[in-house]
């Protein structure tokens, strides 16, 4: 093997920027083809698949910990609650009730709860971690809860009135406008995410969750790195708890509930860790299950979506995507 | 005196035994050193304190001539004091050319970039793909570590101490486990280090060691019992009877 010259190597390196950048265009055309399909075939249901995007930005936020970095957390929401809030408050409070400002001060909300809970939760590692993320999502229950002057208590944060997008699509009873703002707003979110794991720093995430020992003999810091993930999954999951707050026009404790947390963990697991199209795929088979199974059954839905994890854990542990993924690699191998 | 790497009567015991009994080395830039003793000598142990993985008891480590022994392994690292672990440390599901990649990039302070992938960085690539074909791994540049061999994760866990370009090298037996046929690789390699690089290197290959070696530093429970030319380490009654006949005498019989 003889050592690529400098032209070789910057010529390889731009035919691999296209051929890297192709699975990135195929990813956001497949969201945006899902959500002209989800469009024009539940057109009554709007607010539900607004409600999913919004729970698919929690997902892929808690992907970026979990799955990329290998912290285990069942306190997101707390994240997506501070984004939920912070949207919802500087509308009713501070009478900013323009979209984008909204969904400005609900990244910026969940990225400062993004911080917070980095800085606490990685102190400990394993269990003790888990109990930690716990502690952290109840506590933000319990302020949110208490502090009800301005989050409307266990009555929830009524009144957000949210001006036209641009001045020219009001938030119409339909959902049409919340559903296209969320869905402009994943795939950018989509795109953004795509860059940051493919980037050294992904790299270096990804190498955190293998072996931080050996992350650390290469003179990086461990915590430094988590901490930065930290804060862009809480400004992810903030945009996600924002797109709620506007869609919903209101914002209640459950945005920061530990049931939250726990069904995204359920949801990342379903769909497959460690990559953004598990989270994706982990947001919709769920939240569709559970629309589906909860009509037609509303006892028992809680036992089938039990049983549905139980069979995906035991028969396919890297999840729906994982192991599609898995099959077609492998495929690919065999014939090659 | 320019020591660019010294260590002042460090200190470690477990449980009431001292594996680390006031040890003091000093190097210059440009030394080769080897750190030989049997088994459970301590001189992993010795590795771990002097990089930060592990605390001392007492003593101090100097690089330099600044004490870092209140730092952590990270800052250690960035000063320039970089190690090769025993039992191979590598992300299982990442590829040698990533791993390589990555030590490059983190020398640079470039790993915290977070757009564009490093398969874009022209310069990356080059000095990635020319370290990898320094150890022989070029044809398996794009295999998870996983997926080969361990004699061949053993060279790459060396690639990455080169790819860090380190003022002051720690290898822990970097031959072992790997197949004789590639140990010429692991010779070569440490033979094209830059002359001014300080190596300590513990190897249990003595012809490895002889080859390599100016300065032998024998450690035996916990202490040092011979620090010398190779050629009088032999001939040490100390050290022969610290090995009890194995290589030392075995290679004073040949
Ligand atoms: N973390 C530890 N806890 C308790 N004992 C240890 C630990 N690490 C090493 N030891 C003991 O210290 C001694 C030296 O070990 P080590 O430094 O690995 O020796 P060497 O690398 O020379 O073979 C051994 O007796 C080993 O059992
Ligand atoms: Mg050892």
């Amino acid at each position: 093997m003889t050592v690529p010259t400098s032209k070789d190597s910057a010529s390889s390196a731009t035919s691999d920027r296209r051929v890297r950048l192709r699975p990135d265009v195929i990813g956001v055309l497949v969201i945006a083809a899902a959500a002209i399909a989800g469009y024009l075939l539940f057109p009554n249901n709007l607010a539900l698949l607004t409600r999913i995007t919004a729970i698919a930005l929690l997902v892929l936020s808690l992907d970026l910990v979990t799955g990329y970095c290998g912290v285990a957390t069942l306190g997101h929401a707390a994240l997506f609650g501070a984004g939920a809030y912070g949207a919802g408050i500087v509308a009713v409070h501070f009478g900013m009730t323009d979209p984008f400002a909204m969904l400005g001060f609900g990244i910026i909300a969940g990225a400062l709860a993004g911080l917070v809970s980095g800085v606490v939760v990685l102190r400990a590692h394993g269990l003790p971690q888990l109990v930690l993320s716990i502690a952290i999502v109840h506590l933000a229950h319990e302020v949110a809860n208490k502090a009800s002057g301005w989050t409307g208590g266990s009555d929830g944060l009524a009144g957000i009135t949210p001006d036209a997008v641009f001045g020219l699509y009001q938030f119409d009873l339909w959902g049409r406008t919340a559903y296209v703002f969320g869905i402009v707003l994943l795939i950018l979110v989509f795109v953004v995410l795509r860059q940051i794991v493919r980037s050294p720093f992904g790299m270096l995430c990804r190498g955190i969750r293998q072996d931080p020992l050996r992350v650390q003999a290469l003179g990086a810091s461990v915590n430094g790195t988590l901490v930065k993930m930290y804060v862009i999954s809480g400004a992810v999951a903030g945009a996600g708890g924002a797109l709620n707050a506007i869609s919903t026009q209101v914002v209640g404790l459950d945005s920061l509930s530990f049931t939250l947390s726990a069904e995204a963990l359920v949801m990342l697991v379903l769909g497959g860790t460690g990559s953004l199209y598990g989270a994706l795929i982990g947001t919709l088979t769920f939240m569709w299950f559970e629309d589906v199974v909860s009509a037609a059954n509303p006892f028992h839905w809680l036992t089938i979506v039990g049983a549905l994890l139980i069979a995906v854990v035991l028969f396919a542990p890297k999840g729906l995507y994982g192991t599609i993924a898995a099959w077609f690699a492998g495929r690919k191998r065999r014939s090659a | 005196m320019s020591a660019v790497f010294e260590v002042r009567n460090l200190k470690r015991s477990f449980g009431g035994l001292a594996v680390t009994n006031d040890v003091s080395i000093s190097m210059a830039p440009g030394d080769r050193v080897a750190l030989i003793g049997p088994n459970g000598a301590g001189k992993t142990t010795f590795v771990n304190l002097v990089t930060g993985n592990l605390k001392p008891s007492a003593g101090q480590v100097l690089l330099g001539g600044e004490d870092v022994t209140g730092l952590n392994s990270t800052q250690r690292v960035r000063r320039g004091l970089v190690r090769s672990f025993q039992v191979t440390r590598l992300f299982p599901e990442m590829t040698p050319e990533e791993h390589v990649a990555l030590a490059i990039l983190q020398r640079e302070g470039r790993s915290g970039r977070m757009f564009g992938s490093h398969r874009a960085m022209a310069d990356v690539g080059e000095e990635t793909a020319a370290i990898l074909s320094t150890l022989g791994l070029s044809s398996l540049a794009d295999n998870r570590v996983r997926e080969i061999a361990y004699g061949q994760q053993r060279l790459l866990e060396l690639a990455l101490a080169l790819a860090l370009k380190p003022k002051v090298l720690l290898l822990d037996e970097p031959a072992a486990g790997v197949p004789q046929s590639d140990t010429g690789l692991i010779e070569k390699a440490l033979a094209d280090l830059p002359a001014d690089l300080a190596v300590l290197m513990i190897e249990h290959d003595m012809d490895l060691v002889f080859r390599f070696a100016r300065r032998v530093i024998v450690l035996a429970a916990g202490e040092i019992i011979f620090d010398g030319l190779p050629s009088d380490a032999t001939r040490d009654t100390r050290v022969r009877q610290a090995y009890l006949g194995s290589y030392a005498d075995a290679r004073s019989l040949a």
